[in-house]
């Protein structure tokens, strides 16, 4: 019976696995033919940060079982110092793969160093409390980037904290410019490199979650008391997720920055955090494969098919979101929706998240 | 035991598919570049299908249309829409508009633009707010599709421009790239060189919105130029989106360090909650403005008298009694029901310049976009080419894509502009 | 001069807080009972500023008649939405609700925005621009004392009713255990729809005195006030009502206080760092019920 229940869920991530790769195979041969419209390739790299971020809040949310709404702060933490990195090593004669590894790296490291900080002192409380903090956590991130000024000259990296004035000497570059973000930024982040990254992401993932780790983090989401009292050590083990799931987000910050000609820090606020929590509950709590079809189907589908209601657009995504919470969630709307719609009806129970 | 060498396999087996995936990638990376060429010229292939339906030339922009910042956007796009209306009525070349949804964010502009590219945009309005036009500008240039921006006030839109500190250009200078509007330092140094002559004030205060372009770009210019000419500044504050509610702070700061004048550099809702806030606690400087200000008598609601006195320099006056103006007023509030606004006017100033730039050309409505940037670009920056418009007379461009236009000190007198001398 | 300008910013932060006490009671009023953090709190308030808006200056009809309008539209609204988006989510976990909560609020902006386009609006003065003066350079404006009073009498109101009257104390009811409060023969859905109905009425009033505080009216006029007195109401103890009055009124004076005296810059990120050690102290908030696990 284990064994059978083991084999059931390594099949679900051989198909995680699968489906992943075999998007992207689909999408490779779509760009070689050239029958992509640039529209939705511009919006590829982004849609696997977005992935990314999804799946990584998936692993606090879904497998934790603690709410985060200052998730986006982490991407930040990663978007500036992996594009700090990659910028500082511009002329260094890098190919623009080492680059881009290299601020994947450090923007991960970083945010996961942001993430044990937040996380040390967060992870005592529970429930909304919790959540709150995140959120406040989130938006000090946002204004403390709104003032850094970091710079490069021959001397090296220049730091600054609100005054733009760095002591940059002659040839030197600004990189960070407070309020104004980034610019200028060398799009080097590529599809494969995206798809790698989500790979990676869910081998850590899955492997964790099937590991004693991972079960002892999974016991502490359903009962805390109980796990608490067989033994397991409760800060040790949420802040292991939460430090990972931190330093995915990192990756995905950079992942992000370097996809994009500009970023500033209020792209990375409150919203945003909103946006990939959106990307996870629709999916399905502890269900990847759930957050990243969710991420592609929200993040895309506004963008291009909704492009033509106009200024419908974002009341219509408003609609299809509540819709769609509804049709997942409430068996009064399904058993509803299943007596107008007869044959889709079993659809749906199969596209619901096994939450 | 199995399922951990099993995880193992798994692992080598995608570690190699990445690897087979890299050198795919780094192949696909060139044929990417190469397929980009490809899909403008696809586009280009399509634009030629449906324009030679049309026989218009299709002229993209970007703005927010929702969201916070919905009003620039639209009053872009609404004075781009009269002006494409009046020149198609003309008969001779045709153009067809259409403006993508932004909201005021650069990866959302970034694909606005990629969908008007698919569309098959020839002429490129750019985006109406500073920071999505970074963006797009960059896209633009790499296209080479001609870009004229109404509003996008900063220099990091044009590139090219040297920073005093470090003597280094950090963006190259876009060669495809050119504004309507006046560059942010411009009118920076203009205003403190304007308070400096006319002894407008012996303590300057500034607020100004720190996460703001527009904003920041102004202030640090003005900054400079008053520490050139010895003006005093007695209070810098600052503010942000989420905390452009209350204002108490600053206002007791401009007024406690006893300035006369308070500079505002900033757009006339947030300057609009300034001067509400700062007549409750009866505070009355000189306020000084910029063209972000113009808007402010119009404002749903506002008690006009509050704004009595203050300066500004702006390109553009709707109460003007000029011919051109006031038919574009009387069109304006016809079709959209209010009174424009400066991106209004900016963004049909455009369309005229572009079809003033053209109407002596040879122009096939299926010409291709790169040919069409080329064209425009060699008429945008001879010394021959001049534009007289609702924003400014005369108005030229050289190859720092800057415009060149005077603009006019205007002070708020019974509610409406009066031009200063 | 300084004790002026120090007496000038509490003054200020006061004012800034009454307007987050106010909304955060709403917040806390649903979570209370409901158990749901409702996003869309913000922009119900943003819908009860334009109905006040809309009757003042386009009916032309007195302030008072204008809140009532407000209050009406926002209280038939809130039963509305929670009718259709919330109470078929009533046994689902409560992330699926908060998510819907956002679709809500997504929903109202961008319905708003259609309607009444984003244009800003300038909200009239209805309760004057002056204030009562405290000798020299001290003014306490009306709208400051009308917004504290509308708070008191709120808070006292709604302990009352929550604690004296048969409703409010079946809300309680609801609020400390659903299963049991049925069993006792209390309607829960009743309950609950009747709490989103006050909490709408609050968010109308809010909305008004939000808008004659801070007279900027625009779409998502309701948005960041309504983080902060989410901020507010969890820093007093999510769920008391003296709590979100007490967590409004210290977040505004923080908030002010710290752009005053240590950097305009900076001063969100300190609001939300005093949060943190709050809650890193107490961590169910000032006034805050502990809560008991059990196993």
């Amino acid at each position: 019976m284990k064994r059978l229940i083991i084999r059931k869920k390594s099949r679900k991530n051989f198909l995680t696995y699968g489906i992943v790769v075999a998007a992207y195979v689909a999408l490779m041969a779509v760009m070689a033919a050239g029958a992509m419209p640039s529209a939705i390739q511009g919006l590829l790299v982004p849609m696997c940060a977005y992935i990314i971020a999804a799946v990584s809040l998936n692993l606090t949310v879904g497998v934790l079982g603690e709410l985060s709404l200052g998730h986006a702060g982490f991407m930040s933490v990663g978007a500036f110092t992996g594009c700090t990195a990659a910028m500082a090593l511009a002329n260094s004669g890098m190919p623009s793969w080492g680059r881009m590894a290299a601020a994947v790296v450090v923007g991960s490291l970083l945010a996961a160093a942001a993430g044990a900080l937040v996380g040390v002192p967060v992870l005592r409380l529970q429930g909304d409390y919790l959540a709150i903090v995140t959120l406040a956590f989130g938006e000090i991130i946002k204004t403390v980037v709104t003032n850094l000024y970091i710079g490069i000259d021959p001397q090296g990296l220049h730091f600054g904290f609100l005054k733009p004035d760095i002591g940059l000497g002659k040839g030197g570059k600004m990189i960070v410019n407070g309020p104004n973000g980034i610019s200028g930024i060398e799009k080097i982040s590529t599809l494969t490199a995206g798809f790698l990254i989500i790979l990676l992401c869910l081998v850590v993932i899955f492997n964790l979650v099937d590991s004693r780790s991972g079960r002892a983090i999974m016991a502490l989401r359903d009962n805390r008391i109980a796990a608490e009292s067989v033994g397991i050590n409760a800060t040790k083990y949420k802040l292991m997720a939460f430090v990972l799931s931190a330093a995915m987000a990192g990756a995905a910050g950079a992942l992000y920055a370097l996809s994009q000609n500009t970023v500033t820090a209020s792209k990375f606020d409150f919203n945003t955090s909103i946006l990939i929590l959106v990307f996870v509950v629709l999916g399905g709590l502890g269900n990847m494969l759930g957050s990243i079809v969710a991420a592609t189907v929200l993040y895309i589908l506004p963008e291009t098919w909704l492009r033509q209601f106009s200024d419908y657009r974002m009341l219509i995504y408003a609609v299809v979101l509540i819709g769609m919470m509804l049709v997942t969630n409430s068996q009064k709307v399904r058993t509803l929706l299943g007596k107008l719609l007869p044959q889709k009806k079993t659809k749906e129970k199969e596209g619901q998240g096994d939450a | 035991m199995s399922k951990k060498i099993l995880a193992l396999a798994l692992c080598l087996l995608l570690a190699a598919t990445c690897f087979a995936g890299c050198g795919d990638g780094s192949s696909s990376q060139d044929g990417g570049s190469s397929s980009q060429g490809g899909a403008a010229s696809e586009a280009s292939q399509a634009q030629g299908d449906a324009s030679a339906a049309e026989g218009a030339i299709k002229i993209g922009g970007t703005g927010p249309l929702t969201g916070g910042a919905a009003i620039y956007g639209n009053a872009a796009k609404n004075g781009a829409q009269i002006a494409v209306d009046e020149i198609n009525a003309l008969g001779g070349l045709q153009f067809e508009l259409r403006y993508e949804d932004d909201v005021h964010d650069p990866e959302k502009a970034v694909t606005a633009y990629n969908t008007l590219k698919d569309w098959g945009m020839q002429v490129f309005l750019g985006s109406v707010t500073s920071k999505p036009a970074v963006a797009t500008s960059t896209e633009a240039n790499s296209d080479h599709i001609f870009f004229l921006t109404p509003s996008a006030s900063s220099t990091d839109v044009l590139g090219g421009v040297e920073n005093p500190l470090t003597e280094t250009v950090e963006i190259e200078r876009k060669d495809n790239i050119f504004q309507m509007c006046f560059v942010d330092p411009n009118q920076g140094s203009a205003s403190a060189q304007y308070i400096y002559d006319q002894k407008l004030g012996e303590k300057v205060a500034v607020i100004y919105k720190n996460d703001d372009v527009y904003s920041t770009g102004i202030y640090n210019s003005f900054a400079a130029k008053a520490q050139e000419l010895e003006i005093e500044i007695v209070s810098t504050t600052t503010f942000t989106d989420d905390t452009s509610t209350d204002f108490s702070v600053q206002i007791a700061d401009a007024k406690d360090n006893g300035a006369d004048l308070v500079f505002l550099p900033m757009y006339y809702e947030a300057a609009s909650m300034i001067l509400i806030q700062a007549d409750s606690v009866g505070y009355k400087p000189q306020w000084f403005g910029v063209d972000g200000m113009d808007g402010i008598l119009t404002l749903d609601g506002f008690d006009t008298a509050l704004a009595e006195g203050v300066m500004l320099l702006t390109p553009f006056n709707a109460d003007s009694d000029d011919e051109a103006t006031s038919k574009f007023v009387s069109t304006y509030k016809e079709q959209f029901g209010d009174v424009p606004n400066q991106f209004a006017a900016d963004s049909y100033d455009c369309v005229w310049s572009i079809y003033n730039a053209l109407k002596d050309e040879e122009v096939a409505s299926d010409i291709s976009a790169s040919d069409l940037c080329d064209k425009l670009i060699a008429k945008f920056t001879s010394s021959d080419f001049s534009y007289d418009g609702l924003t400014g007379e005369n108005m030229t461009w050289d190859e720092t894509g800057a415009v060149s236009k005077s603009p006019k000190g205007m002070v708020i007198k019974e509610g409406a502009y009066v031009g200063m001398d | 001069m300084v004790f002026l300008s120090f007496v000038n910013n509490l003054i200020n932060g006061i004012s800034l807080g009454s307007v987050y006490a106010i909304i955060a009671l709403g917040y806390t009023m649903v979570y209370g009972i409901a158990k749901m953090l409702n996003f869309a709190h913000g922009d119900i308030i943003m819908v009860g500023a334009y109905m006040c808006f809309f009757a003042c200056t386009g009916f032309g009809l007195p302030p008072v008649l204008g809140i009532l309008t407000a209050i009406l539209v926002c209280t038939v609204l809130g039963i509305l939405i929670e009718q259709l988006a919330y109470k078929p989510l009533r046994q689902v976990t409560s992330l699926a609700v908060l998510i819907t909560a956002i679709g809500v609020s997504y929903f109202l902006q961008n319905a708003a925005q259609l309607m009444w386009t984003s244009n800003p609006r300038i909200f009239p003065a209805l309760f004057g621009n002056g204030g009562i003066q405290l000798g020299g350079e001290l003014t306490i404006p009306y709208k400051t004392l009308v917004t504290i009073c509308a708070c008191v009498v709120i808070m006292v109101g709604l302990i009352l009713f929550t604690g004296k009257t048969r409703t409010g104390k079946a809300m309680r009811a609801c609020s400390e255990d659903k299963d049991a409060a049925q069993l006792m023969g209390i309607n829960v859905n009743a309950t609950i729809s009747l709490t989103f109905a006050i909490g709408s009425a609050l968010a109308a009033v809010a909305g008004v005195l939000l808008c004659s505080a801070y007279p900027k009216l625009i779409p998502t006029t309701g948005s960041m006030p309504g983080i902060k007195a989410f901020t507010a109401a969890v820093f007093g103890g999510i769920g008391s009502i003296p709590g979100a009055f007490l967590g409004g009124i210290l977040l505004g004076i923080i908030e002010i206080f710290s752009s005053a005296y240590l950097s305009t810059e900076l001063a969100n990120a300190i609001v939300f760092l005093v949060l943190i050690v709050i809650l890193l102290v107490k961590p169910t908030g000032l006034l805050g019920k502990k809560i008991r696990e059990k196993v």
